[in-house]
């Protein structure tokens, strides 16, 4: 019986070497950001500790800051949108498919998640480029007569993200669509609806739970990115990420880098909060499952 | 009728495969192209711009440090994310689904912030970049993924052989070792694969994090972009892929006829 009063200690020990970590990596460093968000960084490149507000009333009222905030969002937004067009045909198809190798299918929707996205990224400038496969076609059939430019645009950022989160979206939609019940539409069609009619009223419901969380995941991780914009933008496409690395990294500003990453977490944590108070997060987890 | 909607919708998922896999595949071709120049047309096979990697004492030493790199998180983050899993899965106590947010919640915290965080912890206790941040980097940031992985496991192995062991003279840790954890191979393996593929493949927080004249593979490539393409990058992308693809779905097979074979 002495084995039984003992277990209650146990889970502390079990949990604290991945508690600490997250303590001292995460939580502490995190809260140190919100500190230094309030410092001043003086004329020689170091730090005044203190509370000052500059860096805020910069970031919060600076209108080059609030337009790359707007344009991120923007973007992550319209890529959102074009993952959910794309990917949830291609889920439902291979939810429904009856063709023999569907694991097959399955493998292959989970095979780009493996792939490097630096590797995905930049391999777009070989489709793209001035002589990529897109401009070597186009003058192989005799419709250009010099490479066309196509890279280094919001377009081509677009583009990249897509690659990069359309994965995350169909296999949350392919998650939600497999768990559901087989009979149901046949269910809806014995009662006489069209096929479509049965898809809005039946599956597309039942598949919202799938859709929101690959939707969260390509917003907040579109939303953060600053590779993809190095990348496959141009000059004046850079996106809120992008001024966090340009002013930790290339300016040393740390008390305006950790205001503006502030911002950043304060939004994206609002999405994540407000997607865990209607949905829940444990939505999430079931595509690990 | 229907009939037709289903071929169109074929069609479609067939052009989203097809928008998935084109760049790659045209990375695996260009790094076969002989010519010098990092594009089409293609003038012939050849395998100079591996030989050139294998040369190249800056990507060799990339490499290194993205394996050492990869199976250090790997171990570490699969050896906590077990203990955790084990005490979530496992036991009741107050507090509970917090602390299983808060493991979490690396993933949910852009990674861009984690990353300027814990920078900034770094340069506040006066510690220069070094190896082990960079290792502690990627450890914080690929240990959602293992206790996801192995938490959805332990869910599904039931309690009572565990006390079957317990009520035969087994302690608790001979209980683990020699029932619970055989049957959580698949997902250990699991766990520790998407731990390293994660971890070769990060960029976003390496930049951040690496030490000056440290390179992990990914960011080589990033700054070997700032030039231009060249043929070597795609064949460096071809020994990612290779690295990254070919080894989990091996590492996966093998789980598998692991998994089937009784332990003993």
């Amino acid at each position: 019986m002495a084995s039984d009063r003992r277990p209650n200690l146990n889970p502390i020990i079990l949990l604290t070497p991945a508690m600490v970590s997250v303590a001292f990596l995460l939580v502490v460093p995190v809260a140190f950001v919100v500190v230094y968000s309030f410092w001043l960084r003086t004329s020689v490149g170091g730090e005044q500790p203190g509370f000052y507000l500059d860096n805020w009333v910069e970031v919060l009222t600076d209108s080059f800051y609030r337009d790359i905030l707007f344009s991120t969002l923007r973007i992550a937004g319209i890529t959102t949108i074009l993952c959910a067009l794309l990917g949830y045909p291609a889920a439902f198809f291979v939810a429904n498919t009856r063709f023999r190798n569907k694991a097959l299918l399955l493998l292959l929707l989970m095979l780009p998640f493996w792939i490097s996205y630096i590797i995905r990224t930049m391999s777009w400038i070989n489709i793209l480029g001035v002589s990529g496969a897109f401009n070597y076609l186009l003058e192989a059939l005799s419709l250009t007569d010099e490479p066309l430019q196509m890279l280094y645009n919001e377009v081509t950022v677009i583009l990249g993200l897509l690659h990069f989160l359309l994965p995350f979206m169909i296999l949350n939609i392919y998650v939600s669509l497999d768990g559901m019940d087989r009979d149901l539409v046949p269910a809806a069609r014995s009662l006489g609806t069209t096929p479509w009619q049965a898809f809005l009223e039946v599956t597309l419901p039942l598949s919202m739970p799938g859709l929101a969380a690959g939707g969260l995941l390509c917003f907040v991780l579109g939303s953060g990115t600053y590779i993809t914009p190095l990348v496959l933008g141009g000059p004046t496409d850079a996106m809120f990420a992008n001024l966090i690395y340009e002013a930790i990294i290339t300016q040393l500003n740390w008390p305006l880098g950790s205001a503006l990453s502030i911002v950043l977490l304060l939004i994206l944590g609002s999405v994540v909060l407000l997607y865990n108070r209607y949905l829940g997060l444990n939505q999430l987890y079931k595509s690990f499952s | 009728m229907q009939n037709k909607g289903w071929i169109a919708l074929k069609s479609y998922t067939v052009l989203v495969y097809l928008f998935m896999f084109a760049p790659v595949t045209v990375v695996v071709l260009l790094s076969f192209n002989s010519s010098q120049f990092g594009g089409f047309p293609i003038e012939g096979l050849s395998l100079r711009w591996f030989e050139a990697l294998w040369n190249n004492a800056a990507i060799v030493r990339a490499f290194q440090t993205s394996l050492l790199l990869g199976s250090l998180t790997a171990l570490i983050s699969t050896a906590m994310g077990i203990l955790a899993s084990l005490a979530l899965v496992r036991y009741d106590f107050p507090g509970k689904s917090f602390l299983n947010t808060l493991l979490i919640a690396p993933v949910l915290v852009p990674e861009v912030v984690l990353a300027v965080a814990l920078l900034l912890f770094l340069r506040w206790l006066s510690l220069p970049k070094n190896f082990l941040m960079l290792l502690m980097g990627h450890v914080i940031f690929t240990l959602p993924f293992v206790i996801l992985v192995v938490q959805a496991r332990l869910v599904a192995i039931k309690r009572v052989y565990e006390e079957a062991a317990l009520s035969l003279g087994a302690n608790k840790v001979q209980a683990f070792m020699q029932v619970t954890l055989p049957l959580l191979m698949p997902a250990v393996a699991a766990g520790m694969l998407f731990a390293f593929t994660v971890s070769f493949d990060d960029i976003t927080g390496t930049l951040f994090w690496k030490p000056a004249g440290v390179e992990t593979v990914p960011t080589q490539i990033f700054s070997m972009l700032r030039n231009s393409i060249s043929p070597e990058i795609n064949a460096l992308g071809t020994v990612m892929i290779l690295v990254t693809v070919a080894l989990p779905l091996l590492g996966a097979g093998l789980a598998r006829r692991l998994s089937r074979t009784p332990s003993n």
